[in-house]
Order: structure tokens, then C-alpha cells, then sequence
């Protein structure tokens, strides 16, 4: 897209001359974007002359009407006669002011003081603990709703969520939990065989599984699969206002979104961890057939270590890890910005919010299961 | 084989297929210089589809384009580029970057593909913005402005580099009368002065009939092209009821005799 005004055999570089005391601004040789820098010379007075010369002007793209823009906008008034411009010059440059700027517009969003940093900061935390906080007693009221019969969903996307994070984990769940048990039976293996005690590798792994690592790994990896695909997908819809439609239909999107997901997840979790409790140990007498222990007696040690309340511990654990979960996930989901990098961000924040809350929560049962001594 | 055509884009015996979907066939037509080419007909008879095969985001099932004689179906992936960048392509829904401002939508092609100065370059982002009415919205974020200043800030963006060829998706729709009339004096203003060939995508009649200088009427009936001329004259002398149908809003008349 170029325009010659006048042609040339070798162009000049660009010049820009302002004369008679900036009442005439000459403007000379080949304007474009491979050219060199533009050479100005004289002094610019601020705003525009009152006359162009463009007699030696050779040709121009966007470099020119961008200078002589920046030139006009220093100017107090926004009417200029733009003599002695070519015509298609002129056009542009009438164009290009035709409509004022909206001088209100350009704010200055950031002005760096580190005082003010602070305060948006904790302004901004403040009011993420509160969106925590009202989300949280939300999913109460849905759950309150859904147990009178009131809440409305579809019940084909319970359906679907329900497979999406019951039956399609069972693979990922199987490897990791079956490595856990494998590696935790190696390990104790290695000191309690100091004692002779190689048996007992039954135990460790029975007790270790059923209380923390079973229900533990199964909540990081549904984190990591079912609450960052929530986040994804919720954030996408609000991205795209198809969150707004629902609620403009009057439809909750609470109900509607995250009820089936926070159901689904709940009831998925617990059933997850006993599978993965069992892999665990499977695992683990793998570990203890390959240094001898026959499979009876490791079979015997394991059911007798595990009474009912140890092995109900990490599945009561499971409902709190799965709303977890499924409340951060769809709550940085449906708070996401409406941007396709705010999709990414909500789905990194989904992540790390519901590993965080996995374990800050784990540590707190540890506490009370201590002082209950159970 | 006949000669190679010499219009700035021709297209010859294309035809569009989604799988064994054929969209359109047989579609042969040319796009001149400084002409303002409108593709139009009835919603979802393939014409962003078209759009789309002309920018090379989909390969024909059949046929060529040229652009100024040389193929661009035939051309090898790494001298595609070459055709690419005298492109500006401005999508339907504006489809800017959603995590750049408006200024850095406009700046990202300029620091990408030239050399020059920080501060050339928000001048001239300024500049584009400008002409598209949008100065002083330069650090605001596409979810930030209205879908009508989205979709100026695409046509801002698809001028970035000054391209020969522009390709406009819908440009007024969702726009406002006035801005929409305003749009029409830009594409005008920057046909005469800058020369720009453009290829528009639209069924906007007031548009159509204000900047068209040739339109190609797609037809969902026969799945080709229905007619192709000077709009006005389409509207009034058209041999394709469905053609006079179209420019005329329904309202359809006898064609008239040809003084």
C-alpha cells in the first residue's frame, strides 16, 4: 500500500523541516517503514504549521500520517486547514480526527507507589477471601435447595460429570495408587527388615493407604484432572456470556453449573478412595510376595491391621477433599475474567486452590483424629 | 491450461467442501484493483467459508487461486507467507488477542515484522486507531469496549502493516448507523487514497450499495455463484430472480428493460 506522489529514480530518506519559525513544515523523500528514521529539523512549535510543503515528498505509508497525527494532537484546537497536503493525505489525516478523542479514556490505571501496591493487594485479597466465603455458604444453600427438591439442572449433565470424574478417572487413579503402595512397601520394607520384622510391611502399607495416602493421592489427582477441567470449562462459558444467558433464562447458574458438579464429585470421591485403598495394597503385597511373604499371610496381616474406623477415617475425609475441590474449581471457573488468558489463569488458581485446600485440610483432621485419639 | 489470469485475485473452478459437504462449486471469478469486492448472499451459504479458502485457512476441495497471476493454492507452505503478509484480515467477531490492550492488538504485527522505533510504532498505532474512531481507548482490553469498537480495533489491527488486500468479515454488523456509515468512508477513504484492494464479506444492503464496486452473489439454492457485477446494477437488472430478491429485500420487480 503504497502511494507515490512523485516519482524518483533513488528515494531520499525521510526529513521533516519546519520553517519560518514553524509556520511551514516541509516535508520531504521516500516516508516508509524500511526507510531510515525520519530527520527533523528546525523547531517544532506545539501542534501543527500552517502551511505544508510537500513538493519534494516521494512517497508515504502509515509513518507519515502517524507523525503528523502525534503532531496534531499536541495542538489545543482539532480543526486544521491541512494546506498544501496531497488530497489522499488529507483525507487521511480529516479521518483520522474526525472523531475526537475520548480524552476521559486514557486514565493512568498504575501509578507505582509501593503504598498503593499494598493496598490494592490487600484490598484484592480481602475481597477474594469474601468471594471465597460467599461461595462456599452459596453451595450450602444450593445443596439446602436440592435437598427440598428445588434446585433445577439437567440431569443429563449430572450424568455426564458423574462419568467425567467417576469411571474415566479409574485408570489414572489405579497407576498412581498402585506406585504408592509399591513404593511405600519398598521403603518400609528396607528398615523394618533390620528388625526382621518384614511382615509388618503388611501393616504399613494397609494403615498408610487406608488412612492418608489412598484418599490423599486420589484428591491431588482429581485436583489436577476433575478441578482444573471444571475451571476450564466454567471459565470458557463465562467467557463466552453463556453464563449470563442461563441467568437471564432465570435458570441459577449455581444450581444449574456447580450443583451437579459438587454432587457428582462428592459422591464420586469416597468410592474413588476405596478403590484406590485397594490398588494400594495390592501393590504393596506385590512388593511383599517378591521378598518372600506368601500372599496368605500378607492377606491375614492386612485385614487384621485394618479395623472399621481406620478404614472409614480416609473415606469420611474423601467428601470434604471432593467438595474441596469441586468448590474451587467451579469457583474460579464462574469468577473467571472474559479473556482466554484469564481461562488459563482460573484453571492454574483451580489447581493450586484445591491441592492447598486438600492438605490444610488433611492437616486439620490429623489434629482432631489425634485429640479424639482415633 | 489457459494463461495465468492477471486480476489482483482470481479464482477459478473452486469449489468448497467440508468432507463430502460441498459448500459451493464451480465458483470462478476475478477482484481488481482498488475494487471494493463484495461476496454476499443469504446467512450461512459460505461465504466466510469463501473468505476463509481466499485467506488459505482452508484448502479448496478443487480449483485455485491466484493472487496478480500467481497461484497461492499451489504455492509451497513457506512461500505462502510471502502472499500472507500483503494480507489484513479483520474476523466476524473482531478476534483480537484478549490478553493484549487495544494498542498492543495494533502494535504485535508492526514489532513482529519491522524494525522500527518503540515510539514510531505508538504513533502509528495511534494513528490506526484514530482512523477507525477508537483514539484514546489504547490501553483498554478487548473484554473492556463494546462488540462494535471490538470490531474496529480488528480493522485497525488487519491495517497494521499497511496491507495491499484487505479482507473484511461482517465489518458492519453490529454496528450503529452512523458508525457503520462511518466505516463505509473509511474503506472508501483508504481505497482512493492508499489504493488498498478490499474483499468484503456482508449482507448489509446500505453498505453494499454505498462502496461496492463489484459483488458476488452466492446462491444456497444451486450452491454457486448467482451473479456477479456493479450492485446497483444487479439489484435493478439482474436475470437471477433470487439475485433481485436479495438486493431488493423481497421485494422483487420484474427486471427492468435496459434503457
Amino acid at each position: 500500500m503504497k502511494v507515490a506522489v512523485q516519482g524518483s529514480a533513488s528515494p531520499r530518506p525521510p526529513r521533516a523541516t519546519w520553517q519560518q519559525e514553524g509556520r511551514v513544515l516541509r516535508l520531504e523523500g521516500r516516508w516508509h517503514r524500511d526507510a531510515p528514521p525520519p530527520v527533523l529539523e528546525g523547531t517544532a512549535p506545539p501542534g501543527l504549521p500552517e502551511r505544508f510543503d510537500c513538493t519534494q515528498l516521494e512517497e508515504f505509508d502509515s509513518t507519515l500520517p502517524a507523525f503528523l497525527l502525534a503532531h496534531a494532537r499536541l495542538a489545543a484546537t482539532s480543526s486544521f486547514a491541512w494546506d498544501g497536503l496531497p488530497d489522499n493525505l488529507r483525507g487521511l489525516m480529516q479521518l483520522a480526527l474526525g472523531v475526537p478523542e475520548q480524552s476521559d479514556a486514557r486514565g493512568s490505571p498504575h501509578d507505582g507507589s509501593e503504598l498503593r501496591a499494598l493496598g490494592e493487594w490487600t484490598l484484592r485479597t480481602w475481597k477474594a477471601t469474601r468471594a471465597t466465603l460467599a461461595f462456599v455458604g452459596e453451595s450450602v444453600q444450593s445443596l439446602g435447595r436440592f435437598a427440598v427438591g428445588r434446585a433445577r439442572f439437567r440431569g443429563r449433565d449430572f450424568w455426564e460429570v458423574l462419568q467425567q470424574c467417576g469411571a474415566e478417572a479409574l485408570p489414572i487413579v489405579a497407576l498412581i495408587s498402585f506406585l504408592v503402595g509399591l513404593i511405600l512397601a519398598f521403603v518400609g520394607n528396607v528398615q523394618l527388615a533390620n528388625f526382621g520384622a518384614n511382615l509388618f510391611v503388611a501393616d504399613l502399607v494397609a494403615i498408610a493407604m487406608v488412612r492418608e495416602m489412598g484418599v490423599m493421592m486420589t484428591a491431588i489427582i482429581m485436583s489436577g484432572r476433575t478441578g482444573a477441567a471444571f475451571a476450564a470449562h466454567l471459565g470458557s462459558m463465562q467467557a463466552n456470556e453463556e453464563i449470563d444467558a442461563l441467568r437471564t433464562f432465570g435458570l441459577q447458574p449455581f444450581d444449574f453449573l456447580v450443583l451437579p458438579r459438587l454432587l457428582a464429585l462428592v459422591l464420586m470421591m469416597p468410592l474413588l478412595t476405596i478403590y484406590s485403598n485397594l490398588i494400594g495394597i495390592l501393590g504393596g503385597m506385590l512388593v511383599g510376595i517378591s521378598v518372600g511373604i506368601p500372599p496368605v499371610l500378607y492377606w491375614n496381616e492386612t485385614v487384621e491391621s485394618i479395623t472399621l474406623t481406620t478404614a472409614s477415617l480416609g473415606v469420611f475425609k474423601s467428601f470434604f477433599f471432593g467438595a474441596a475441590i469441586a468448590v474451587a474449581g467451579c469457583m474460579t471457573g464462574m469468577n473467571a475474567g472474559r479473556s482466554s488468558a484469564a481461562v488459563g489463569e482460573a484453571t492454574t488458581r483451580a489447581v493450586v486452590a484445591s491441592i492447598t485446600a486438600v492438605i490444610v485440610l488433611d492437616s486439620g483432621f490429623a489434629a482432631i483424629f489425634t485429640l479424639l485419639d482415633i | 491450461m489457459s494463461a495465468p489470469p492477471t486480476a489482483k485475485i482470481s479464482v477459478r473452478d473452486l469449489t468448497m467442501a467440508y468432507g463430502s459437504f460441498v459448500v459451493m462449486k464451480d465458483l470462478e471469478f476475478d477482484v481488481l484493483e482498488r475494487d471494493i469486492f463484495i461476496i454476499m448472499g443469504g446467512s450461512g451459504c459460505g461465504k466466510s467459508t469463501l473468505l476463509r479458502h481466499l485467506i488459505g485457512l482452508r484448502e479448496p476441495a478443487r480449483g485455485e487461486v491466484f493472487y496478480d497471476g500467481a497461484s497461492f493454492t499451489a504455492a509451497p507452505t513457506a512461500d505462502r507467507e510471502r502472499f500472507i503478509r500483503r494480507f489484513g484480515v479483520m474476523y466476524q467477531s473482531g478476534a483480537l488477542w484478549s490478553s493484549l490492550t487495544l494498542a498492543e492488538n495494533v502494535a504485535l504485527p508492526l514489532e513482529e515484522f519491522t524494525r522500527l522505533p518503540a515510539r514510531t510504532i505508538r504513533d502509528i498505532v495511534s494513528y490506526k486507531l484514530s482512523l477507525v474512531g477508537l483514539a484514546g481507548f489504547e490501553d483498554y482490553y478487548p473484554s473492556q469496549v463494546s462488540g462494535g469498537m471490538n470490531k474496529r480495533a480488528g480493522i485497525a489491527r488487519a491495517m497494521a502493516l499497511d496491507p495491499d488486500i484487505l479482507f473484511l468479515d461482517e465489518p458492519s454488523a453490529g454496528l450503529d448507523p452512523l458508525s457503520a456509515r462511518r466505516l463505509d468512508d473509511l474503506i472508501l477513504r483508504l481505497r482512493d487514497s492508499l489504493g488498498s484492494t478490499f474483499v468484503i464479506v456482508t449482507h448489509e444492503l446500505a453498505s453494499i450499495f454505498a462502496i461496492g464496486s463489484n459483488a458476488l452473489f452466492l446462491d444456497t439454492a444451486t450452491r454457486t455463484q448467482g451473479a456477479i457485477g456493479p450492485p446497483c446494477h444487479l439489484r435493478d437488472h439482474s436475470e437471477s430472480a433470487t439475485v433481485r430478491s436479495f438486493l431488493n429485500r423481497g421485494e422483487d420487480s420484474a427486471p427492468e428493460t435496459q434503457p
